[in-house]
C-alpha cells in the first residue's frame, strides 16, 4: 500500500513537472511581447506616432533630436523585398534540382551543400561580405557614378551588398521547404501529366510545382522571416547611414539599427530603440501568423 | 518510378524552352555548391596562418604581445553548457508533456503556437529582451548567465520539435507493453521512451549546440564581449556571472570596431571546423535514427 501511494505521487508529480516545461514557451512568449510592448510604447509618447514611424530625419544625438524611422522600416521592408526576390527563385530551381531533376549521385552532393549554407554563422557571411563583395561594389560605384556630384560615396556598404548576402542567406530554408513539398506531391500526378504528353519540364512548371504551391510558400514566408530578422551579416556590409533605401545607398535595417546603437544609446534615444525593436517585433509576429495560417491550409490539404 | 517509363515517349519532342529552364536547373544547383565550396576554401586560405595552438591558448595582449582567443572559447564552451544544462531538460520535458500526457485541446494548441512563435523570432528580439529583463530586471548586467538564459528560449523549440519528432516514432506497442506490465506512465517515459527517443534527443541538443556557437546577436547585449581568461580554474564558476564574448562575437568586433581581420578570419576557420563536425555528428545520428526505425 505504501509503496502504491509513493508511487502514484511520484506519477503525479511527473506531469505536473512536465506540464510546467511546456508552459515554460508559453510564460516566455507572452513575457517577450509585453516587455516589448512596455519598453516599446513610452517612445511613441514621447516623440509622437505619425513623428517617429513617418519622419525621416534621424538625428538622436543632435542639440535639437529628431527621430524619424521611416527610412529605416523602408529599408527593411525593400532589403527583405527585394532579397527574396533573388533568393527564392533560385531556391525554388535548387529545389526543383533535388526532388526532380537529379539523380540520387549529384543530390548527394548538393543537398549537403545546401544545409552546410544553412549552418554557417551569420558573422561569417558578413566577414565574407565585408572583405568580398564590399570592395566589388565600391568599384561598380565609382564606375556608375563617376562624374556624379550629388551622390555619397560608400566605399561599397551599401543595400545592394545586404540584399545579396541576404538573399544568400535565406537560400537553404526556402531551398529545404520547397524541396520537402515537392517530395510530398504524388507520384501519379506526375505520372498522369507525361501521359498526357507533356514534357518531364512542363510537368515540373505546370504540375509538380503548383501542386506543392502552398509548402512553397510556406518556404517563401519563412524566408521572409529570415531575412526581416538578420542582424550582423548585413550590418557588416550595409554601411549604416540612416538613408532612404536605393541601390548605391549606406543604409540602416530595423536590426541593424539595434546592433550599432543599442550598446551607446541613452534617455530618449534608447526608448526609440526600443521602439524599433517593437516595430520589428510586429512585422516577425505577422509573419508567424501567415506562416501558422499557411501551415494549418497544408495540414488540411493533406 | 513511372517517369522513367513515359520518358521514352516524351524524348520524341524536345522542346528548346525545356532546355534553357534545365540548364537554368541545373546552374541554380551548381550555384549553391560552387558558393560553399569558394566560401570554405577563401576562408582556409585567408584563416589558417592565423591558427595555431598559441592563437587557441592564449589572450590577446598588446603588453604581452600575444594573439588569442583562449578566452573566447571558454566563454563559448561556458555559455554552451550553461544553456544547455537548463534547455534540455525543459525542452524535452515539453515534448512529453505534448505527446505523452495532454490531450488534444486548448492548452496543447497555446504551447504549440508558443514554441512555433519561439522559433519564429529573430536572434536580435531574444538579445534585446534578454538585456531587459535577464539583465537589467533580474540585475544580472552583462554576463555568462544572462546569455545563456536568453539562448535557453531561443533554443528550446529546437529541442522540443527533435523531441516530439523522435517520440512520435516509437511505437504505440512500446507504451501499451509497459502498461500491460503495470508500468505507471512516469516509469514508461523513463525506462521505455526517452531511451528510445534518445537519437532524436542527442540531434535536436547537437543542433542546438551548433545554433548556439554561430549566434552573436542575441549575446552581443546580454552577454557582452569580454575576453579575460579566468586567473584559476575555481575562477570558472564566478565567472558565469561576468561579461564573456563568445568567438563569434569576437569576430565581429575583430571585423569590424578593432579591424584585426587576421583573427577574424582564424576565428572563421575555427567557427567553420565546428560547425562541419556538428553537421556531420547530426547526419550520423539521423541514419543511426533511421535505422532504429526500419527495425
Amino acid at each position: 500500500m505504501k509503496h502504491r501511494a509513493r508511487k502514484n505521487a511520484a506519477e503525479a508529480a511527473a506531469k505536473r513537472v512536465f506540464a510546467f516545461c511546456g508552459v515554460v514557451a508559453v510564460l516566455a512568449v507572452c513575457s517577450i511581447t509585453v516587455y516589448m510592448l512596455a519598453k516599446g510604447m513610452p517612445a511613441f509618447a514621447g516623440v509622437g506616432v505619425s513623428e517617429l514611424l513617418f519622419g525621416t530625419r534621424w538625428r538622436p544625438t543632435a542639440q535639437e533630436p529628431s527621430y524619424g524611422i521611416f527610412y529605416i522600416i523602408l529599408s527593411s521592408v525593400v532589403g527583405t523585398a527585394a532579397s527574396v526576390l533573388l533568393g527564392v527563385p533560385v531556391a525554388l530551381l535548387t529545389a526543383v534540382f533535388l526532388t526532380e531533376v537529379s539523380g540520387k549521385t549529384l543530390a548527394a552532393v548538393v543537398q549537403p551543400a545546401v544545409e552546410l549554407l544553412a549552418a554557417i554563422p551569420s558573422v561569417i557571411y558578413g566577414l565574407l561580405g565585408l572583405m568580398l563583395l564590399n570592395p566589388l561594389m565600391y568599384r561598380l560605384e565609382k564606375a556608375l557614378f563617376a562624374g556624379s556630384e550629388t551622390h555619397q560615396f560608400t566605399g561599397g556598404a551599401n543595400m545592394l551588398s545586404a540584399v545579396l548576402v541576404l538573399a544568400i542567406m535565406i537560400l537553404p530554408t526556402v531551398v529545404n521547404v520547397s524541396a520537402a513539398s515537392l517530395r510530398a506531391v504524388p507520384n501519379e500526378l506526375r505520372a498522369a501529366s507525361l501521359a498526357l504528353g507533356a514534357s518531364k519540364v512542363q510537368t515540373i512548371f505546370k504540375v509538380t510545382i503548383p501542386a506543392a504551391r502552398s509548402g512553397i510558400l510556406t518556404g517563401v514566408v519563412l524566408g521572409i522571416g529570415r531575412a526581416l530578422g538578420e542582424a550582423m551579416a548585413i550590418n557588416m556590409v550595409a554601411g549604416g547611414s540612416v538613408n532612404l533605401p536605393l541601390p548605391f545607398h549606406s543604409v540602416r535595417f530595423l536590426t541593424t539599427q539595434l546592433v550599432s546603437e543599442m550598446g551607446y544609446a541613452e534617455g530618449m534615444h534608447r526608448q526609440v530603440l526600443f521602439s524599433v525593436g517593437l516595430v520589428l517585433y510586429l512585422f516577425i509576429m505577422l509573419v508567424n501568423l501567415v506562416l501558422q495560417k499557411l501551415r494549418k491550409e497544408a495540414e488540411r490539404h493533406a | 518510378m513511372p517517369e522513367q517509363n513515359a520518358s521514352s515517349l516524351c524524348a520524341r519532342r524536345r522542346r528548346p524552352a525545356d532546355r534553357v529552364l534545365l540548364i537554368l536547373i541545373d546552374l541554380c544547383a551548381a550555384f549553391s555548391v560552387l558558393l560553399l565550396s569558394g566560401i570554405l576554401l577563401y576562408v582556409l586560405l585567408r584563416g589558417w596562418g592565423s591558427v595555431s595552438l598559441r592563437f587557441l591558448t592564449s589572450v590577446t595582449s598588446v603588453l604581452r604581445g600575444t594573439v588569442g582567443i583562449a578566452g573566447n572559447v571558454v566563454n563559448t564552451v561556458m555559455i554552451v553548457l550553461m544553456t544547455m544544462l537548463l534547455a534540455t531538460p525543459v525542452g524535452v520535458g515539453a515534448a512529453i508533456y505534448l505527446n505523452e500526457y495532454a490531450k488534444p485541446g486548448r492548452l496543447v494548441r497555446l504551447i504549440e503556437f508558443a514554441t512555433e512563435t519561439l522559433s519564429g523570432i529573430p536572434s536580435i528580439l531574444f538579445g534585446l529582451f534578454g538585456m531587459m529583463f535577464f539583465g537589467q530586471t533580474l540585475h544580472l548586467g552583462y554576463s555568462l548567465l544572462t546569455g545563456s538564459l536568453t539562448l535557453v528560449l531561443m533554443v528550446l523549440p529546437l529541442i522540443t520539435r527533435n523531441t516530439q519528432e523522435a517520440l512520435k516514432t516509437v511505437p504505440s506497442s512500446y507504451r501499451q507493453g509497459a502498461v500491460g506490465l503495470g508500468a505507471g506512465k512516469w516509469h514508461t517515459i523513463r525506462t521505455i521512451l526517452l531511451p528510445s527517443a534518445m537519437p532524436g534527443i542527442i540531434t535536436g541538443v547537437i543542433l542546438a549546440i551548433g545554433r548556439i556557437v554561430g549566434e552573436s546577436a542575441a549575446l552581443l547585449f546580454t552577454a557582452g564581449s569580454a575576453k579575460a581568461l579566468p586567473k584559476s580554474l575555481a575562477g570558472l564558476l564566478p565567472k558565469a556571472l561576468q561579461s564573456g564574448g563568445t568567438m563569434t562575437v569576437q569576430l565581429y568586433l575583430s571585423a569590424t570596431s578593432e579591424g584585426d581581420f587576421d583573427t577574424a578570419f582564424g576565428i572563421a576557420v575555427v567557427l567553420l571546423a565546428l560547425v562541419l563536425l556538428i553537421n556531420l555528428g547530426t547526419k550520423r545520428l539521423a541514419a543511426r535514427f533511421d535505422v532504429t526505425r526500419k527495425r
